[in-house]
């Protein structure tokens, strides 16, 4: 049933609702403003919030010293590959565990999870030594393949979480019409999760896009993501935060922009299932 | 469409794979890591003269901040990665990882202008291990007091060459202007042991402290150490900037700039940026002296030399030897000053740059960075005997942590969250329980 708010309530709540959500976009809005500042403006203190000399010369200087289309191309092909590889993976899997589960599945699930626990650092040398091995290290396909391992566990356990939401009679009647096992995957039951299925994949496409630890130890140049682009312009002796505010926009806004575009996608995948 | 969803996401992973595999291919470019410093970028933009005279040499640059470069080049080397051919590392690294076999010895194989005995001997020395070179230092550096040479003037008081540390907390004094926002001088402050503990460290040395006697016993417990941080910390209360606890060089460089700081003791290279009417409100105001001392025969300044190395991990040592040549050589001086003045030119790597009259007009620092640099020794840095090498670190791996966390003890001592004594002891609690359980 419906409740009637009053008129100072809405404003009370729109007011608390936008501090909130300028409080959030704050770090984003002082980084896009410091990004077009000399350095010495960009220290300045008392801070200088608009009116200062507006300048590009942050943006031009870090076009010149680094690779910017190439850390683009990389963190997207990164991105994208490591999630649809995971995707690809785990449906099954999720499947496998939402409408046949067996005795051990919920601990299968929690082993999985328990893998995000694991100091990232202990791995380390295996892999690095294993890349080695295959001759792999710094190359596109490591990355790929590493990400999407990383984040397995999340895209198991969120399409786990919404295959069980759909009926299991759907998939019943769809057997019962002679559906064969891939035909019951690929045309009844990725169409109807496919809300969930988007929103696994925007979700694992910016946890990909911001890993900073692999990315930066297990790549020099060739596979160089924005990550480590972004690493190129912090200095110990000298200043620089001008110049790192704008590798960060550069390196923030296509994933930003992407955001935008599908947040009622990821809004709607995230609250998926919520109301029965 | 889930059959063209399905297409789509299979066209991807192709061309991933297809890309990737590119992309794995063999190259035999020298992939050159460093850090992002302003004499590293301008080499990276000179790096054409390099190419013309090596046609068959093609340069790959990876530039990370100093820790992640750290990070990146260690997991290299240890698993022999081979990933990079010629690394930039600090004073601290050289000894320890030549001594680990990590470092391909520069003592021979170098171009025949490349001039070795021209290196600065405190500088070559704390690069060397058994008197084999291992890193060729790009540029030096040790520190020294600028300060504001107005308010000097103002205060009735004249900086001698070589203060005592006396002198200097007695001028801090009369130069802080709280009304004004001046703060007589401004000291590293900030936790990491880069940071306050490098400063410290080098302070120590000049009261007659020393980190470990000559059986690896930590010596926080000692009178002269408790000087060295009762002074300091009195000094800072007396006369230092209200947020010190989080000043580092950075912070520091900012409020000298903006006329904040009567004094302040911190690296050399720093000289160039109060200089540079650019960025600083104060350039046409900076006077400089060597680093203060107690009389105690050592002063309080350090020594660190950024330097290229080669990693025992790299196929191509020759190649790399060819580089390391030409960046660290004295025709690269020249280059510099070409393009870019005498006064950009990398200083405290060569002698004879320091006899070079016109850099010596150019450079108004340049004797007393020469000066700085000659006083410190890093493999006798101490008044008493000690078992390491270093002047603002002990040469061991533990180092690093060790000092970070002294440093955190320190900087909450400052931010008055704990007396002197207890920081100290704190200090000598944890530093005897790392090296315990590190096995000295």
């Amino acid at each position: 049933m419906a409740r009637a708010i009053t008129t100072r309530k809405k404003i009370m709540w729109t007011a608390l609702s936008w501090g909130i959500g300028l409080l959030i976009f704050f770090p984003i809005l002082w980084t896009f403003l410091t990004s077009f500042k000399s350095e010495a403006t960009a220290i300045a203190d008392p801070p200088v919030w608009f009116l200062f000399d507006w300048t590009t010369v942050n943006y031009t200087d870090v076009l010149e010293r680094s690779n910017y289309p190439l850390a683009l191309t990389n963190s997207i092909i990164i991105a994208l590959g490591s999630t649809l590889l995971g995707i690809i993976i785990a449906v099954p899997a999720a499947w496998a565990m939402a409408f046949v589960p067996g005795k051990r599945t919920k601990d299968v699930l929690l082993w999985m999870l328990s893998t995000k626990m694991l100091p990232a650092v202990g791995v380390l040398y295996p892999l690095v030594l294993i890349a080695k091995y295959f001759g792999i290290l710094d190359s596109r396909i490591l990355m790929v393949v590493i990400l999407m391992l990383i984040n397995l566990p999340i895209i198991v356990w969120m399409l786990y979480t919404y295959f069980r939401e759909i009926p299991v009679d759907i998939l019943e009647a769809a057997r019962m019409d002679g559906a064969n096992l891939k035909s019951e995957i690929l045309y009844v039951l990725t169409p109807m999760a496919l809300p969930g299925i988007a929103s696994t994949i925007l979700l694992n496409i910016i946890l990909a896009w911001n890993e900073a630890f692999w990315t930066i130890l297990l790549t020099t140049v060739s596979a160089a993501p924005l990550t480590k682009f972004i690493a190129s312009f912090s200095a110990p002796e000298g200043l620089f935060y001008a110049k790192l505010s704008a590798a960060s926009m550069m390196a923030i806004a296509p994933i930003l922009i992407m955001g935008w575009f599908s947040q009622k996608q990821l809004v709607r995948g995230l609250t998926f299932g919520a109301v029965k | 469409m889930t059959k063209h969803f399905l297409l789509g996401t299979a066209g991807g992973l192709a061309l991933t794979v297809g890309l990737a595999s590119a992309a794995a291919a063999q190259s035999t470019t020298l992939t050159i890591a460093t850090v992002n410093n302003g004499d590293m970028v301008r080499m990276q933009g000179l790096t054409d003269d390099f190419s013309e005279q090596n046609p068959d040499i093609q340069l790959e640059w990876v530039t990370l901040e100093e820790n992640v470069l750290r990070q990146n080049v260690t997991t290299d080397i240890s698993t022999g990665g081979g990933q990079y051919d010629v690394i930039t590392i600090g004073t601290y690294e050289v000894p320890i990882w030549a001594q680990n076999d990590w470092l391909v010895s520069l003592s021979d194989g170098m171009s025949e202008d490349w001039n070795e005995s021209d290196l600065l001997p405190a500088v070559a020395s704390g690069l060397s291990v058994d008197g084999e070179l291992y890193a060729a230092p790009f540029y030096g550096e040790s520190s020294m007091v600028m300060y504001r040479t107005d308010l000097m003037e103002e205060a009735g008081l004249e900086m001698p060459d070589a203060p005592t540390w006396e002198f200097i907390r007695e001028a801090a004094a009369a130069m802080t202007d709280r009304e004004n926002d001046i703060n007589g001088i401004c000291l590293r402050g900030k936790a990491g042991w880069g940071e306050n503990a490098a400063f410290l460290t080098a302070m120590a040395n000049s009261f007659g402290a020393r980190w470990f006697d000559e059986d690896w016993n930590a010596q926080f417990d000692s009178e002269a150490w408790s000087n060295t941080l009762n002074f300091y910390l009195d000094m800072m209360e007396e006369s230092g900037p209200a947020s010190a606890a989080n000043n580092g060089f950075n912070e520091n460089l900012t409020l000298f700039q903006q006329g904040k700081c009567g004094m302040w003791i911190d690296a050399t290279v720093a000289a160039s940026f109060v200089t540079n009417p650019d960025d600083s409100q104060v350039a046409d105001k900076v006077g400089f002296a060597l680093a203060p001392d107690n009389g105690l025969g050592k002063r309080s300044n350090w020594l660190w030399a950024w330097s290229l190395a080669i990693p025992s991990s790299s196929d191509n040592v020759d190649a790399a030897k060819t580089f390391i040549s030409w960046a660290t050589g004295q025709g690269y001086s020249e280059l510099v000053a070409e393009n870019e003045g005498w006064a950009n030119v990398p200083p405290g790597t060569r002698a004879s740059l320091y006899e070079n009259p016109e850099y010596l007009a150019a450079a108004p620092f340049a004797q007393m960075t020469l000066d700085s640099i000659n006083s410190a020794d890093p493999t006798n840095p101490t008044v008493d005997p000690v078992p390491y090498t270093g002047v603002q670190f002990v040469a061991i791996p533990e180092f690093q942590g060790i000092g970070t966390q002294v440093g955190q003890q320190f900087s909450a001592a400052l931010a008055g969250q704990q007396s002197a004594e207890e920081a100290l002891a704190a200090a000598q609690q944890l530093t005897t329980e790392e090296m315990e359980a590190a096995g000295y």
